[in-house]
């Protein structure tokens, strides 16, 4: 069977060739035009004037919008109409776009962007969460509250209590293709879009609503992104929507792309948090309740924020049991880039919150944090491959937004993770070798990790699939998600293959396209497997009882004896080829076609109260991380980690394996190297690879050993796989905790690493635990 | 402008663009070769990067800070010319696809150009082959598991040998008629020829490997103006040694240097192996590092340190200068008008140099903080000691009164201490995007305690530390 197998990504020999189209790759009609935004310099302020002579007579230039050219909507926002495409007397941050050049070539539309002279009353601009909080500026009325039991009380009361803050950094996508959209006019006005985006209906909704048409006349193709990571779920909008907009203006084709420095400027990156917590804990570290506030700096317009902090706050327990607890959530508007998505979606701050407390806790007692950790782990529930233990539901524990916790491996896992990893034999001999080095000190740290599983705007759970079945026995597959690379493609066709018993070339994977399965929800949170797996296979199911009907009629046997394997449908004691039934039915005039839908059952939760089951399961993984630092600089590597991931019943173990390598490293990358800086003006000094730093091939862990825990989700997914895009970035987190655990064999203090844990924040920790005031 | 390559085995001849169109534009617009992918347009991703060969031989190359002429007369192999005429994968593609070594595949031509030339040229150091690669998917690790397979294969016969006979196929170099745009580049071809130019067209840009003008003309729409490349004076490449120095040409590649000096000193190997990525050092000079100024540039630290001795030459004049007195204050240097960097000879001395490199990433990071440190023990005391650092002022530049706390006291804690106080006075660093103003005086501080613990055998190195 095609399933539970690790075939390569099936555009790999596409990749390793060059042959594999992204949107700037398609070849584009003659006469073809090409957008760039002028863009603000300034953060906040009115603005007043824009002398654009010397743009609109630079070389190539064809014309140059303002808002005031918009012919329909001037709006490019995901949700709430806050996100116009070109400035309108306002400017919200550095990098708005303010005008668009339609030029002749990429190169001139960029050299002409940067000559406008726009004359902006500037005023103070709201940067930081301190000036967002004093000027009260933000989304919704107030702080959003989850809470459980009595923090509070059990607070005041605890045997222990430690306060503190954690400074949690954002991050750059860097998706290596940036934003790119190619609009192709087509008759009556109709538009066909190429957009390298996770989210083609929204697409194809803003650039209906831009160009003042319904969603029919708008066709969003999208073969594959070069990386998405979030980044692409709303911030393709913009490009789509201009290049629409042109399109329509002037009758040819337009094509947009960001520059790599303006894409930095211009687009969304993960939302920076502050976290301040207040945790009472007996003498063995258990937690009896914790507090915490979220800040969280969503920048100028509201896109993602609100699910997004709703994540972070629906992932402040991580894998721990909390009896009671307080989560308060401050979604606060500045005139900076508009946080959108990313990998995670808040989760990862969330779970970075109680990991932290968790070191604090151990430091404080003198324990192992990984003691600590699985002192206040939830408890297992699972049995043994895949079975629920049946428990009464009052000793269900629940999450602190009343969730109960029915599917939890996270103490097997662990033990079994620990074991591998060699965890105690390698603390002994991490504590002789600090002991020995007087500028040199390694760190180990255990983290795990719980990820809810389903979009939180639950109505976004659904899918659709459009599969036909040709009379030659070739299958062509269509569905809702995206590919970005995590080779959702090649586990959705894996899925199909299996339903027909055909090989996995028989099927031909097919771009996104809005015009053959709509209302598509973007491909995020990592459910792109689980929900258009599950469509597809609803409409192959639906093509395959019908073949069986027919042929089973034929025979004069019965529909559900038909057997569909190994390129063979076998009716009866009749052996045909998958390719002759598919004749056969076809001159019995059998439709060979059929949509596919799903929607993920047994879900529903109210996010104002924070009371319900917003999730479907969860998805749970450990990772072992031990570093080296250097007290006299700061300066870290990554020696070793270890991960035992669970993907339930892995649809293909190879791209699972690589989505935790990947993840990995991407969230070590996020917590330790990756920083962004703006200056006072709220001008982004990070907007290129020279300033902003993702992990090259040598921060790799060089030693890497990652397993899949491999038993069957309990809950019915897609042959019991689970979701694995999200869930394995956190264990990223290990890394950031093992160089807290660095920091802590350097003296008693309590060294307070922030993050991103660049040299610089690790020295200032190891300045603070040695005890001397960083000079 | 008339240039002349061969393209995948292909002789090309462009003519009528600008000199200071990219390669990589070129083949993606011009020439509908859209394998090579741009992922920043700054020699920062490696997303562009193609297999670049001539008689020295083959070194992967950035090509979106690649300007058309310094092409002229060379091998270019893309990823389209990768694999063998007959369809066969080369054994760092089959690798990578065996390997699940591609996800969203956008960085992967670069990545497979990378790998091959490094297969190529029998270099199995794949973390420093592929540091200037970014992938933001796969962790690496598929990648790496890609490489060492494919180490097993042989170099398959298609790719080019150094030993091409390029003048047989190609037509050479042609200045454009007179007047027609746009303007033609100049190619001098020996050092005298560029003096002469230079002397009569004080105001064109010199461009070396172009890996900092690149970046002028596109990120910053700067006009170069008139151009004069440089990389076809032969005489100005090569490094050889004298009796008692060894001579640097001022076209001396970053990696060239590294290759030379690695065994010499092998700190500064060290420290050059992490200066930009393999594309940038095949492209980047020496030359130009010192040239240009740049406060934060690598190669004029270690050179002061070295006591290096600069030669600069304008028309048939030349003049030499200790290389840290060529540095006047930011953005401004002991240069004249008309005059070149032409060598930069290094005084023949035992190792006693340390280089500390420190940076947000460990590759291809610009650093915060760049010490290099020379420091002879006579007896038991310094002598002759040079501390230069880069990053801590607007030139890179020694530390005058650090030096002297050194400067003929016992290899001691308590002398290094002096000395680090004492460099508190040499420096007051900036606060940027790279490190703070604190950061970088206690660090650099810090480098010396470092330098220390070194010369008693202390480990101090992150690097060198194995799980």
């Amino acid at each position: 069977m095609s399933v539970a197998r690790s075939l390569p990504h099936d555009a790999a020999a596409l990749h390793v060739t060059g042959a594999a189209r992204y949107v700037d790759d398609i070849p584009t009609p003659q006469g073809t035009l090409h957008l760039v935004f002028g863009l603000s310099d300034t953060a906040c302020g009115l603005l007043r004037t824009m002398d654009l002579d010397a743009v609109r007579s630079a070389p190539g230039v064809v014309d140059v919008l303002t808002a005031d050219d918009l012919p329909f909507a001037n709006d490019c926002s995901p949700s709430n109409h806050d996100e116009p495409l070109l400035a309108q007397d306002r400017v919200h941050y550095v990098g708005q776009p303010l005008f668009l050049v339609i030029a002749t070539s990429h190169l001139a539309a960029r050299h002409a962007a940067r000559l406008g002279k726009i004359d902006i009353d500037a005023q103070k601009p709201i940067l930081t969460i301190e000036d967002a909080l004093a000027a009260n500026s933000r989304f919704e009325e107030g702080p959003r509250i989850y809470s459980k039991g009595d923090a509070d009380g059990v607070l005041r009361d605890a045997e222990n209590r430690i306060d503190g803050s954690i400074e949690i950094g954002g991050q750059e996508h860097f998706y290596l293709e940036g934003q790119a959209a190619l609009a192709l006019p087509e008759d009556n006005g109709d538009m066909r879009i190429h957009s390298s985006t996770q989210h083609p209906t929204e697409i194809q909704h803003k650039v209906a609503d831009a160009i003042g048409r319904p969603m029919h006349a708008v066709r969003v193709e999208t073969r594959r992104m070069g990386g998405g990571f979030g980044g692409k779920e709303s911030q393709g909008n913009a490009l789509a929507v201009a290049c629409a907009v042109a399109a329509m203006r002037t009758g040819r084709p337009c094509k947009m792309r960001y520059d790599r420095d303006d894409d930095m400027v211009i687009t969304g990156k993960r939302h920076d948090f502050r976290i301040d917590y207040a945790v009472g804990f007996d003498d063995a570290g258990r937690i009896c309740a914790v507090d915490f506030t979220h800040f969280t700096r969503c920048g100028w317009a509201m896109d993602l924020s609100l699910p997004v902090a709703d994540r972070a706050m629906l992932h402040a327990d991580n894998s721990y049991y909390l009896e009671n607890v307080r989560i308060t959530s401050h979604r606060l508007k500045t005139n900076t880039q508009s946080a959108t998505a990313f990998r995670g979606f808040g989760g990862p701050q969330g779970v970075v919150g109680i990991e932290r407390v968790m070191d604090h806790i151990a430091q404080h007692l003198d324990l192992d944090a990984a003691d600590v950790r699985r002192a206040n782990y939830y408890s297992d529930r699972i049995a043994d491959r895949g079975n629920m233990q049946a428990s009464p539901p009052e000793d269900l524990q629940t999450t602190p937004y009343h969730q109960p916790v029915t599917d939890c491996i996270i103490n097997a896992l662990t033990a079994q993770l620990m074991e591998t990893a060699d965890y105690a034999n390698r603390r002994r001999a991490i504590e002789t070798w600090n002991a020995q080095q007087p500028v040199l000190k390694r760190g180990l740290a255990l983290v795990p990790v719980k990820f809810g599983i389903s979009f939180t705007l639950t109505h976004l759970n659904q899918a659709g699939a459009l599969v036909h079945v040709y009379q030659d026995g070739s299958i062509h597959l269509n569905h809702g998600g995206t590919e970005m690379g995590q080779g959702l493609f090649l586990k959705v066709a894996q899925v199909a293959a299996a339903r027909f018993g055909v090989p996995l070339e028989t099927v031909k994977i097919t771009a996104t396209d809005t015009a053959k399965v709509p209302n598509t929800s973007a491909t995020a949170a990592s459910s792109g497997s689980d929900l258009n797996g599950m469509a597809v296979q609803d409409a192959c199911d639906t093509i395959r009882n019908r073949m069986a009907t027919y042929l089973a009629k034929q025979n004069g046997s019965r529909a559900e004896d038909v057997r569909f394997e190994e390129g063979r449908v076998q009716v009866g004691d009749k052996s045909l080829t998958f390719a002759q039934a598919a004749y056969q039915t076809y001159e019995a005039r059998v439709s060979l076609s059929s949509t596919g839908f799903y929607k993920t059952p047994d879900i529903q939760w109210d996010r104002i109260a924070g009371r319900g089951k917003p999730f479907y399961y969860f998805a749970y993984g450990a990772a072992v991380t031990e570093v080296v630092i250097d007290t006299l600089t700061g300066e870290n590597r990554i020696l070793r980690v270890d991960i035992l991931h669970d993907a339930g019943a892995s649809l293909n173990p190879a791209i699972d394996i690589g989505q935790i390598e990947g993840g990995y490293v991407q969230g070590a990358g996020w917590l330790t190297t990756e920083e962004l800086v703006w200056d006072d003006k709220g001008s982004l000094r990070t907007h290129a690879p020279s300033t902003y730093k993702i992990p090259a091939c040598s921060d790799r862990p060089p030693v890497f050993n990652v397993a899949l825990w491999d038993q069957p989700n309990p809950v019915q997914t897609v042959y019991r796989s689970k979701a694995v895009g999200e869930p394995p970035f956190i264990l990223g987190i290990s890394a950031y905790a093992a160089l807290a655990d660095a920091v802590r064999a350097c003296g008693t203090g309590y060294g307070d690493l922030q993050t991103p844990a660049t040299a610089e924040a690790v020295l200032a920790a190891v300045g603070r635990a040695q005890g001397e005031a960083p000079q | 402008m008339t240039i002349s390559f061969l393209l995948n085995a292909e002789p090309v001849t462009v003519t009528g663009l600008p000199p200071t169109t990219t390669l990589l534009d070129w083949l993606r617009e011009t020439r509908a070769m859209t394998g090579t992918k741009e992922g920043c347009n700054e020699g920062d991703c490696g997303a562009c990067t193609v297999m670049v060969t001539d008689a020295t031989g083959a070194r992967p190359l950035n090509a979106c800070i690649l300007f058309l002429p310094q092409l002229e007369g060379k091998h270019v192999t893309t990823v389209e010319g990768l694999g063998a005429p007959d369809g066969t994968l080369h054994p760092v593609q089959s690798e990578m696809v065996r390997h699940h070594g591609s996800q969203c595949g956008y960085c992967t031509p670069g990545f497979v150009m990378s790998m091959a030339t490094a297969h190529l040229n029998g270099d199995t150091d794949h973390d420093t082959a592929l540091a200037g690669n970014l992938c933001r998917c796969t962790g690496y690790a598929p990648i790496i598991r890609a490489a060492q397979a494919a180490a097993a294969h042989p170099v398959p016969p298609h790719l080019p040998t150094p030993a091409l006979h390029l003048a047989d196929k190609l037509p050479g170099a042609q200045p454009s008629a007179a007047g027609a745009e746009p303007p033609a580049p100049h190619l001098p071809r020996t050092c005298d020829d560029l003096a002469t130019l230079y002397a009569a067209n004080p105001d064109a840009t010199l461009i070396a490997g172009a890996t900092d003008v690149g970046l002028w003309v596109t990120k910053q729409f700067r006009d170069p103006g008139e151009i004069i490349f440089l990389n076809q004076c032969s005489d100005l490449h090569g490094i050889v040694q004298a009796q008692d120095h060894w001579r640097i040409g001022a076209m001396a590649s970053v990696a060239e240097v590294e290759k030379y000096f690695a065994p010499l000193f092998p700190g500064l190997g060290a420290m050059l192996r992490r200066y930009g990525s393999a594309q940038v050092r095949a492209a980047a000079t020496l030359g130009g590092n010192i040239a240009n100024g740049s406060p934060i540039g690598d190669g004029s630290p270690a050179m002061i340190a070295l006591r290096a001795t600069l030669h600069l030459r304008q028309g048939d004049t030349r003049r030499t200068l200790p290389i840290e007195d060529f540095f006047l204050a930011y953005g401004k240097q002991d240069r004249r008008t008309g005059e070149f960097v032409e060598a930069v000879s290094v005084p023949k001395q035992p190792d006693t140099l340390y280089c500390y490199k420190l940076s947000k990433r460990f590759d291809q990071d610009i650093s915060a903080v760049c010490g290099c440190f020379n420091m002879p023990v006579e007896g038991d005391r310094f002598s002759n000691v040079r501390l230069a650092f880069g990053g801590m002022a607007g030139t890179p530049m020694r530390a005058a009164q650090a030096e002297a706390a050194l400067e003929g006291q016992p290899v001691s804690r308590d002398s290094i201490h002096a000395a680090m106080a004492a460099l508190a006075q040499d420096f007051t660093p900036m606060s940027d995007m790279r490190a703070s103003a604190a950061y970088r005086a206690q660090a650099a501080q810090n480098m010396l305690l470092r330098a220390f613990h070194s010369l008693n055998g202390t480990q101090t190195d992150v690097q060198q530390v194995r799980a």
